[in-house]
C-alpha cells in the first residue's frame, strides 16, 4: 500500500520561478526512494511540500491517506524529516534538543527511548554538549536524531550525506537499513548516485521540477546500462593493432588492459568479433572481467541538456 | 490541541531565561534603584507631590510598565526571530501544531518572563517607597494583559524581522519614545492643553493611566478606556497573528 501519494503537485514560488511542475508519485510502505537530480532540481522543494514548509501552488500530497494541507496534523505526525542544511540552537544541550522534538510532535517523554537513539547515533556521550560545541558530522547526527525522537513512519532525509565523513556516511546507511527492518519508508534526496546504489529500493531522477522516471533500482539499472568488458593482456601493448581500430577499444593501465563499451540491450554485443579479432591481432588475453556502468552514467545521461543547436 | 507541543516550546523558551536568570533578575534591580536614585531621591525630592503621591511613589507604575513593555517585546520577537535566524524553524513549521499553540508557546513564556521582572520591580520600589496598591487585583490583571499583549506584538516583530537590526528598530524607535511621552514619569495633565490632546492618541497613555489608577485610585483617562485600549490591542495583535499564519507571511514561501 502506498504510505505517500503525490498527485500532479505544483509549485510556483512568488518571483515566478516554477521549481514543481506537476509531480505525481506513489511510494510504498518500507520503501527506500532516492531522489536524483542536479542542483536546483526541486528535490528539496518537494520534500518540503511534503513536510509542510513550503505550500503548494496546485496539487495533493496524502501521507497515510492524510492531506499534507488539510489534515496536516495527522500527516505530519507521521512524517520525520532530516533537512539538508545544519539549523540547531547553539545554546542548547543535546538531550534537550532531541526531546524538544518528540514533546512538539505531541509524544510523552521517553528517556528510555531517546536514550536508544542517542546511543545509536553516538550522540549518548555527547548528551550534555551544547550543539555549538559539536563538529559538524556530529550536528549532523543530532539532526537525525531529533527526526527519530518523535518516531515518524515516512523519513525524508534531504542530502543526509553531503558533506561528511565515510565513517558517517556508512553509519546512517546502517541507521537507513535498520529503520527500514522496522517498516519505516525513508525517501532521500542525494547527490551521491554511489548511495541511491548502495541502500535504495527504487530511484527517481528528477530536473528541472519534473519526474523524469521512478524505476525499481535493479531493473534501472538493466534497463539502461552498458556494460564494460575489460580485456587483461599476457603482455602490454603501446598502440592497438589497426584492425581493432572499429571497437572503440581504450588502453588501460598502461597497456597492459583494453576497455571495450557495449550496450547490454543493443542487437548485437560485438563480443564474439572483437575477440576473434584480438586472437587474429596475435594478443594474448590473461583474463576476461565485465563490469555494469553505473547509475551515474545512467543519470548523466538523463539529465544533460541536449547540445544546442547553433543559431547562426 | 496538542498542548505538549505548547509545554514544550514553553518550556524550552523558559530553559534560555533560566541560562541568564542572573542577568535577568540583576538587571531590573540595579536598573530602578537607579531610577529611584535619580527621580525619586535627587530630582523627586524638588517636585511637589503628583495626583496626591510623593513623585517617587508616582514613577513606580510607569517604571514597571517600560520594563515590563520592553522585556515583553523583545523577549517575544527575539524568541521567535531566533529560530528563523538559525533555522530551526524548519522542524515548528513541519510538526503537527497549528498557529495558536507555537504563539502560546512562545508568548506565554515571553510573557511570563516579563510579568517575572514586573514583579522583581515591584519588590525593588517597596524597598525604597512605602508602596499602596488600591486595587490589588486590577494591578495583577494589568499587568498580566499588558504583559500579554506586548508580548504578541514583539511576536509579531519578531516574525517580521528580517535581521538584527529590524528587530531592534521598531522597540526603539517607536515603542521607547511612546513609553516615555505616554506619562511614565509625568501626569498627562501637567501638559499644556495641546500636547494633552496629542497624548491621548499615543496607546501606552492609556495602559500606564489604567495601571497608575490601579496603584493610587487616580488616572488620567477612565479606567473603562484604559481596558478598551488593551482589549483592542490584544484583539489587533491576535488578528495579524491569526494572518501571518494563514498566508504564511515570512514563515512559508
Amino acid at each position: 500500500m502506498a504510505i505517500v501519494e503525490i498527485d500532479d503537485l505544483q509549485k510556483t514560488y512568488d518571483g515566478g520561478f516554477q521549481a514543481l511542475k506537476g509531480v505525481s508519485l506513489e511510494i510504498g510502505e518500507g520503501e527506500i526512494l532516492a531522489l536524483l537530480g542536479p542542483n536546483g532540481a526541486g528535490k528539496t522543494t518537494l520534500i518540503s511540500v511534503l513536510c509542510g514548509l513550503v505550500s503548494p501552488t496546485a496539487g495533493q500530497a496524502r501521507i497515510g491517506g492524510h492531506d499534507s494541507v488539510t489534515d496536516y496534523r495527522k500527516a505530519r505526525r507521521l512524517v520525520g524529516l532530516v533537512p539538508q542544511e545544519i539549523a540547531l540552537d547553539p545554546f542548547t544541550k543535546v538531550l534537550d534538543a532531541v526531546r524538544f522534538s518528540r514533546g512538539l510532535f505531541g509524544l510523552k517523554r521517553d528517556d528510555a527511548k531517546i536514550e536508544g537513539i542517542l546511543k545509536q547515533l553516538s550522540l549518548w556521550d555527547k548528551r550534555d554538549n551544547r550543539t555549538m560545541q559539536l563538529s559538524g558530522g556530529m550536528k549532523r547526527r543530532v539532526l537525525i536524531a531529533k527526526a527519530l525522537a518523535h518516531e515518524p513512519r515516512v523519513l525524508f532525509l534531504d542530502e543526509p550525506t553531503a558533506g561528511v565523513d565515510v565513517e558517517l556516511r556508512r553509519d546512517m546507511w546502517e541507521i537507513v537499513a535498520k529503520l527500514k527492518a522496522d517498516g519505516v519508508t525513508i525517501i532521500l534526496t542525494t547527490h551521491y548516485i554511489e548511495e541511491a546504489e548502495a541502500i535504495a529500493d527504487r530511484i527517481g531522477v528528477i530536473n528541472k521540477g519534473a519526474l523524469l522516471l521512478v524505476e525499481d533500482k535493479t531493473a534501472l539499472m538493466e534497463r539502461m546500462g552498458r556494460k564494460e568488458l575489460r580485456i587483461s593482456l599476457r603482455a602490454p601493448v603501446t598502440t592497438l593493432p589497426d584492425m581493432l581500430a572499429g571497437y572503440g577499444l581504450v588502453l588501460a593501465d598502461e597497456g597492459a588492459t583494453l576497455v571495450y563499451s557495449y550496450d547490454t540491450k543493443g542487437e548485437a554485443t560485438g563480443i564474439t568479433a572483437l575477440l576473434a579479432d584480438l586472437a587474429r591481432a596475435g594478443l594474448k588475453l590473461a583474463d576476461l572481467k565485465t563490469t555494469q556502468s553505473s547509475l551515474e552514467d545512467i543519470f548523466v545521461g538523463l539529465t544533460r541538456e541536449p547540445p544546442k543547436e547553433d543559431a547562426a | 490541541m496538542n498542548w505538549s507541543a505548547v509545554l514544550t516550546i514553553y518550556r524550552a523558551e523558559m530553559l534560555r531565561f533560566f541560562r541568564t536568570f542572573v542577568q535577568s533578575f540583576i538587571s531590573p534591580v540595579i536598573s530602578t534603584s537607579l531610577y529611584f536614585v535619580v527621580f525619586g531621591a535627587a530630582i523627586g525630592s524638588r517636585i511637589q507631590q503628583v495626583e496626591g503621591v510623593s513623585y517617587a511613589a508616582f514613577i513606580v507604575p510607569g517604571l514597571i510598565m517600560l520594563s515590563v513593555m520592553t522585556q515583553s517585546i523583545s523577549n517575544a520577537s527575539f524568541g521567535i526571530y531566533f529560530p528563523k535566524f538559525t533555522g530551526t524553524i524548519y522542524e515548528l513549521l513541519s510538526a503537527p501544531v497549528n498557529f495558536l499553540e507555537i504563539v502560546l508557546g512562545y508568548v506565554g513564556a515571553a510573557a511570563t518572563k516579563a510579568l517575572f521582572i514586573g514583579l522583581v520591580i515591584l519588590a525593588t520600589a517597596s524597598f525604597f517607597i512605602e508602596l499602596q496598591i488600591a486595587h490589588p487585583m486590577a494591578m495583577l490583571a494589568f499587568l498580566l494583559l499588558t504583559c500579554l499583549s506586548f508580548a504578541l506584538f514583539g511576536f509579531i516583530i519578531g516574525i517580521w524581522a528580517g535581521n538584527f537590526e529590524q528587530l531592534q528598530l521598531i522597540p526603539l524607535l517607536v515603542l521607547t519614545p511612546l513609553i516615555f511621552l505616554g506619562g511614565a514619569f509625568y501626569s498627562i495633565t501637567m501638559l499644556p492643553a495641546v500636547w494633552q490632546t496629542v497624548s491621548l492618541f499615543n496607546p501606552v497613555v492609556y495602559l500606564i493611566s489604567g495601571f497608575r489608577w490601579s496603584f493610587y485610585g487616580a488616572a488620567d483617562v477612565p479606567i473603562g478606556v484604559s481596558l478598551l485600549a488593551i482589549a483592542g490591542f490584544t484583539g489587533a495583535c491576535l488578528l495579524i497573528i491569526g494572518w501571518i499564519f494563514k498566508s504564511g507571511y515570512r514563515l512559508k514561501p
